[in-house]
């Protein structure tokens, strides 16, 4: 489908729609800025990990989580200007075929959060024929809500690597997240069951 | 056992599996070693903080993790071990090959090799020169056992007092 056919989609209304179905301790790696705003929004869980910093290494993380834990679903949820700024990682991604890692591509063709500058993304790049071109064979567009719904109606554990990417409008995220990165990975290893808190979780 | 064996070993002690690189000539046996050997996970990473961000990630999903990159690598990954590594506590295991010093022809080199340990100090980034094989393996074995037990990163920087440095290069700076 053209880029330029699309239903333009909302974040924070994907990322609901996204988490809701989540059911199997699925871990999810939100990217810097509004990525993590609205993963942070859409209700906490123990298995979401929130990026402050390092642009562009939401897949890279999710990743590393994946291959560390190959029985568990992996989600990146990623902005196009930040995946633009570090594209190598999908030709690593796409080599190494992890069969549980997904990534969504939050598209607004915006650098939204400093001020809505315009990124490659809004003329000729294609984040799907990037995938693609790649090695994750397995890319697509968001049409609308309800492909969506059906594309997430699965289990995240099997069947990737998996690039869906859908345009978004130019909306902020609804909230920040704790900004506490030791806070957030001592919690993100407690979900994932790596944490070494024993006693003190209690 | 040369340094490459001994250096690989040591991972090996600490558990060690994944193991993301930029290919290097120095590295070179170290990459052999680790894609040819099943008990590591090597993942040949575009950019070294791409290869930052995978061991992060595995170190959080309970799997321990080294990146090893050449000196000029060093130079992209100020961002990730500033807002990743560092404030998140990650006990990533850095390699570095030492390029820009004992015979050196290119002055980019010589100048990413003089930023480098003044940036890991700035960041209380534990780093260590590796000169020598007969103290590689208690230098290695200890700091990654610290690195774990103190959740800090840890940087062995691979002098061309251990490795013999890049031949490639040599060649250049002698022709």
């Amino acid at each position: 489908m053209e880029k330029s056919a699309l239903k333009m989609l909302n974040r924070t209304d994907l990322t609901k729609r996204l988490v809701a179905k989540l059911k199997r301790e699925e871990a999810v790696v939100g990217g810097i800025g509004n990525t993590n705003f609205d993963l942070f929004a859409a209700g906490h869980r123990p298995q979401n990990f929130y990026m402050l910093g390092s642009m562009g290494l939401a897949c890279p993380i999710a990743l590393g989580v994946a291959m560390a834990q190959p029985e568990r679903g992996v989600i990146a949820l990623e902005g196009d200007g930040s995946i633009l700024m570090g594209l190598g990682c999908l030709a690593t991604i796409g080599n190494l075929r992890p069969r549980n890692l997904t990534i969504v591509i939050m598209d607004n063709g915006l650098y939204q959060i400093t001020g809505k500058q315009a990124a490659a993304t809004a003329g000729a790049t294609d984040i799907v024929a990037v995938a693609r071109g790649a090695g994750i064979a397995n890319s697509h567009w968001v049409r609308d809500e309800a492909h969506f719904e059906e594309l997430i109606e699965r289990r995240f554990d099997e069947g990737g690597p998996i690039l869906w990417a859908a345009k978004i409008d130019d909306k902020p995220g609804v909230g920040p997240t704790i900004r506490d990165p030791a806070l957030i990975r001592n919690r993100f290893m407690k979900g994932l069951g790596t944490g070494r808190g024993g006693a003190l979780d209690a | 056992m040369g340094w490459s064996e001994i250096f690989l070993q040591t991972l090996k002690d600490n558990d060690v599996r994944l193991v993301t690189y930029v290919p290097d000539n120095v590295l070179t046996p170290l990459i052999d070693g680790v894609t040819t050997d099943n008990y590591f996970m090597p993942v040949n990473a575009t950019r070294e903080d791409e290869a930052i961000g995978t061991v992060a990630g595995a170190w959080m999903g309970g799997m321990k993790g080294v990146v090893m990159m050449q000196t000029s690598g060093f130079a992209l990954i100020a961002n990730a071990l500033a807002s990743l590594v560092v404030p998140y506590q990650i006990p990533a295991i850095l390699v570095v090959s030492e390029r820009g010093t004992l015979g050196e022809f290119n002055i980019g080199q010589t100048l990413v090799a003089r930023v480098m340990r003044p940036t890991l100090d700035t960041l209380g980034i534990v780093h260590h020169t590796l000169t020598d094989e007969s103290t590689l393996r208690f230098i290695v074995d200890s700091s990654i056992k610290q690195a774990v037990t103190t959740q800090s990163p840890v940087a062995f920087i691979l002098s061309p007092l251990l490795t013999g440095g890049d031949p490639v290069a040599d060649g250049k700076l002698r022709s």
